[in-house]
C-alpha cells in the first residue's frame, strides 16, 4: 500500500537528486550513497547521511545544501543527522553515477584495482596501459594517473 | 559574541571513556596539524598532495573522537572547544606526535611509526563495546590502510636509497624510537575502556621489522623509553603546537568564519 507518508518521501529522495557533490559536482549525493534515509516526524525531516572519508571537507556543505533545497521546496523544520556506521562504501555508488564520472574524465571505482596500481582504464580514450603517479590525489577520494598513450593525466575514483 | 565561561570544557574528569576518546582524539588531531605544516613545502607536488591528504584523514578522524567527546560531556561542550580551548596539560597524545617534522625523513618515519600502530588499534577497537568508537575506527582503518602503505613505501625508498637518505633514516630513528615505547604502555583510561595496547607491540615490531629490513635499516637495541604524554606530560613540542593551533581562539574568543 502506497501511504501519504512513502509518497512524500519519494518526492523527498527527488529533490535530492538535485543536490550536487561541490568537488565533482557530475555526481549527486544520491549517485555518490551519501543519502542513507528520509524519515518523516510529526513536522520534521530527517535526512540521514554518511561521510565518504572522515575528513572529506565537503560533508558541511553537503548538508547545508541539502537544507538549502528542502527550504526551497517548502519544508521548513528539516534535521540533518550524520551517522558513520555502516562506513560509506564505493559499493553504494549509483551505475548512473559510475557513468557520469566517466563522461566527466574521471575512472570510476573498479574493484580489479581495490590498491591503485598501474592499469587502471584511461576514460578519455580507454586505454589499460597507463600508469599510477600518486594514491593520493587532488580530493582524499581520489589517485592520480596518467595515460601512456594518450599521455593524459587524470583522477581515479579509488575503491573504498 | 559566546561567553568562554559556559564553552569551556571540564579540564579533568573521572569518567575514563571521555578520557580515552580524547586520548584518540588528541593523537589524531595534533600528528594532522603536524603534516598540514607540509603544505606547500612538499619535496614534489604529489608527495605536498599525499602528505596533506594524509593530514585531512588524521583531522576528520579527531572530529569524529572530539564531537563524541563533546556529546559525552554535555555542558556546552563542543569539538571546538575540545580542540581549541583545553591546555597543554590536557592533552593526552602521545609523545610520538608532537614531535618536530625534522627533515621529510623524519615526518615519514613519525608516520609509519604512528600509522602501523593506529592501524592495530582501530583492527581492536571496531569490536569495542562502545558502538560510537567501533564506528569511527571502523570508518578510519580503510584510510589507514594507505597511510601504512604510503609511509612503508618512503622508508623503504629513502632507507634503502642514497647514502645521505640512508643516513637521514638513521637520524630520524635515533630521534623517533625512544617514543615508540610509550604506544604500548596502558594509561588507565585505557585499560580501563577495555583496550590491551601492550598485546599490540608484537605485531608491531613485526610489520617494522619487516619494512625495516627492506630498507636495509637496523632495529634499536633495547632502550629507555620516554613516557607521559597520555597523562598530560608532554615535551616541549606540543606548547609550541599548540601555540600555533589554538591562536586564534585565544586571541580573538569566539571568532567564527
Amino acid at each position: 500500500m502506497v501511504t501519504a507518508s512513502t509518497t512524500l518521501t519519494q518526492k523527498i529522495w527527488k529533490i535530492l537528486e538535485q543536490v550536487a557533490d561541490p568537488e565533482i559536482p557530475v555526481l549527486t549525493v544520491i549517485d555518490l550513497g551519501i543519502v542513507r534515509d528520509i524519515q518523516l516526524h510529526a513536522d520534521e525531516v530527517e535526512v540521514i547521511i554518511t561521510p565518504t572519508y572522515s575528513g572529506c571537507p565537503a560533508m558541511d556543505m553537503i548538508a547545508m545544501n541539502i537544507k538549502l533545497i528542502l527550504l526551497e521546496n517548502g519544508y521548513s523544520k528539516i534535521k540533518i543527522t550524520t551517522v558513520l556506521s555502516p562506513a560509506w562504501t564505493t559499493d553504494w555508488m549509483s551505475e548512473e553515477g559510475k557513468k557520469k564520472l566517466k563522461k566527466y574524465g574521471i575512472a570510476a571505482p573498479n574493484k580489479k584495482f581495490e590498491i591503485p596500481i598501474d592499469g587502471v582504464e584511461c576514460p578519455l580514450c580507454n586505454s589499460t596501459n597507463t600508469k599510477l603517479l600518486s594514491e593520493f590525489g587532488s580530493t582524499a577520494c581520489k589517485a592520480l594517473y596518467q595515460c601512456n598513450e594518450c599521455k593524459e593525466p587524470f583522477d581515479y575514483f579509488k575503491c573504498h | 559574541m559566546t561567553n568562554q565561561s559556559t564553552t569551556q570544557p571540564i579540564n579533568q574528569t573521572t569518567n575514563q571513556l571521555i578520557n580515552y576518546t580524547l586520548h584518540l582524539a588528541d593523537n589524531s588531531l595534533i600528528l594532522g596539524q603536524q603534516n598540514a605544516a607540509w603544505c606547500g613545502h612538499g619535496p614534489i607536488l604529489e608527495q605536498d598532495i599525499a602528505i596533506t591528504n594524509i593530514s585531512l584523514d588524521l583531522i576528520g578522524q579527531s572530529r569524529n573522537f572530539y564531537q563524541y567527546a563533546a556529546s559525552l560531556i554535555g555542558n556546552n561542550a563542543t569539538e571546538d572547544s575540545l580542540a581549541y580551548l583545553r591546555t597543554e596539560r590536557e592533552f593526552k597524545n602521545c609523545l610520538l606526535v608532537e614531535q618536530p617534522n625534522g627533515d621529510w625523513g623524519q615526518t615519514i618515519m613519525r608516520q609509519f611509526f604512528f600509522s602501523v600502530y593506529q592501524y592495530q588499534l582501530y583492527g581492536e577497537l571496531l569490536n569495542h563495546k562502545d558502538e560510537q568508537l567501533a564506528s569511527i575506527a571502523n570508518k578510519a582503518l580503510k584510510e589507514v590502510t594507505y597511510h601504512v602503505r604510503w609511509s612503508s613505501e618512503w622508508v623503504i625508498r629513502l632507507g634503502d636509497g642514497t647514502t645521505e637518505s640512508h643516513q637521514r633514516m638513521l637520524n630520524a630513528i635515533d630521534a623517533l624510537w625512544s617514543y615508540s615505547g610509550e604506544l604500548f604502555i596502558a594509561a588507565d583510561y585505557e585499560r580501563e575502556s577495555g583496550i590491551d595496547v601492550a598485546v599490540l607491540q608484537d605485531e608491531w615490531l613485526k610489520k617494522i621489522s619487516i619494512v625495516f629490513e627492506e630498507a636495509t635499516l637496523p632495529i634499536p637495541q633495547k632502550t629507555f623509553m620516554q613516557t607521559g604524554g597520555k597523562t598530560g606530560v608532554h615535551t616541549e613540542q606540543l606548547g609550541y603546537i599548540l601555540t600555533d593551533l589554538q591562536y586564534l581562539q585565544r586571541t580573538y574568543p569566539g571568532a567564527q568564519w
